[in-house]
């Protein structure tokens, strides 16, 4: 049989149960989309779509891409990646409103 | 059985003893690019942002032009594929090989899914007249050109990535075929994983902007 070498690296595999759970809801978050979108809330249908764009998001960083069970480093690169990103848009945000 | 194989680099890391693959440096490294692939992504949204701000009124009309059934089911079978790609990784840790095999071949078929509705979907606007530099675009006020302008640039690159993806995933398949990727040595897949939910949620940001302007 193969060596048992390097399983130092890690804990359990996550559960499958965790992933569909987590499926589920990123398929009804969907679902609330479309149906959302159909209402007409003004203004406030690209809101709410994107508020639970960024909901269903970090569910797949978090769960799916592990982010949740990694070592504390990876959630720090990661918070400061988006951090970055969010400053970038919110710059760019203001320049475009107030140069209108 | 022969010990698995080393980069050159790990084994002079002074770990002789023990030789180990650098998940944690494998891993950092994946999201270094992906955090690249994001940047290049968020000029595009920034851009659209732009241009939604400034033309409004057109991007409101634009956006009943693109079909929203195409894009929710779309969504929904990527958002599956990131299920069982996530799940295939489990499986293989659990050491059920062909049932890792099962679930990321799933991944693969649904990736070619995805890109089989975006053809159609691409067809169907094609035939209507929507396309880069239309004359039926020209008709219309300035915004609709570039909402769809948007539309093209950030659907088909989006769709160049899950060709990439599923080519990537396709490679990753042939490693646990041949047990070159194993119970014990999962990272590649791992990386690989990450690919293809980033993917996914760049996705899940195009789907309201493009499909959902009522």
């Amino acid at each position: 049989m193969e060596q048992q070498t390097l399983t130092e690296h890690k804990g359990a595999p996550t559960s499958y149960g965790i992933y569909v759970l987590i499926w589920l809801a990123l398929m009804a978050l969907t679902a609330i989309t479309a149906v959302v979108a159909g209402i007409n809330l003004a203004a406030f249908t690209l809101v709410i779509a994107l508020i639970i764009a960024l909901v269903k998001s970090s569910l797949v960083v978090n769960v799916f891409m592990h982010v949740k069970y990694e070592d504390k480093i990876f959630k720090i690169f990661v918070a400061i990646a988006g951090g970055v990103l969010s400053v970038i848009f919110l710059l760019t945000f203001a320049d475009v409103y107030f140069r209108r | 059985m022969s010990e698995i194989s080393l980069p050159e680099s790990a084994k002079h890391t002074g770990h002789a003893e023990h030789p180990k693959k650098d998940v944690h440096g494998i891993k950092m490294g994946m999201w270094l690019f992906l955090m690249t692939e994001l940047l290049l992504f968020s000029g595009m949204f920034l851009l659209y942002s732009a241009y939604r701000y400034f033309y409004t009124k057109e991007f409101h009309e634009a956006a009943m032009y693109t079909h929203t059934l195409f894009g929710t089911v779309n969504t929904m079978v990527l958002l599956t594929s990131s299920l069982t790609m996530a799940l295939s990784i489990t499986a293989l840790e659990r050491g059920k090989k062909w049932l890792s095999v099962t679930f990321l071949s799933s991944t693969i078929a649904l990736g070619l899914g995805f890109l089989v509705i975006k053809y159609a979907e691409w067809s169907t606007e094609i035939h209507e007249g929507i396309y880069p530099g239309s004359p039926m675009l020209f008709k219309h006020p300035r915004g609709f050109e570039l909402f769809f302008a948007m539309y093209y640039l950030m659907t088909g690159l989006h769709g160049l990535h899950v060709l990439v993806g599923c080519g990537l995933l396709t490679v990753m398949l042939i490693f646990i075929v041949k047990g070159k990727i194993t119970q014990e040595d999962t990272v590649r897949l791992e990386a690989a994983g990450l690919y293809w939910h980033l993917i996914d949620i760049i996705w899940i940001f195009l789907f309201p902007l493009f499909y959902l302007v009522n």
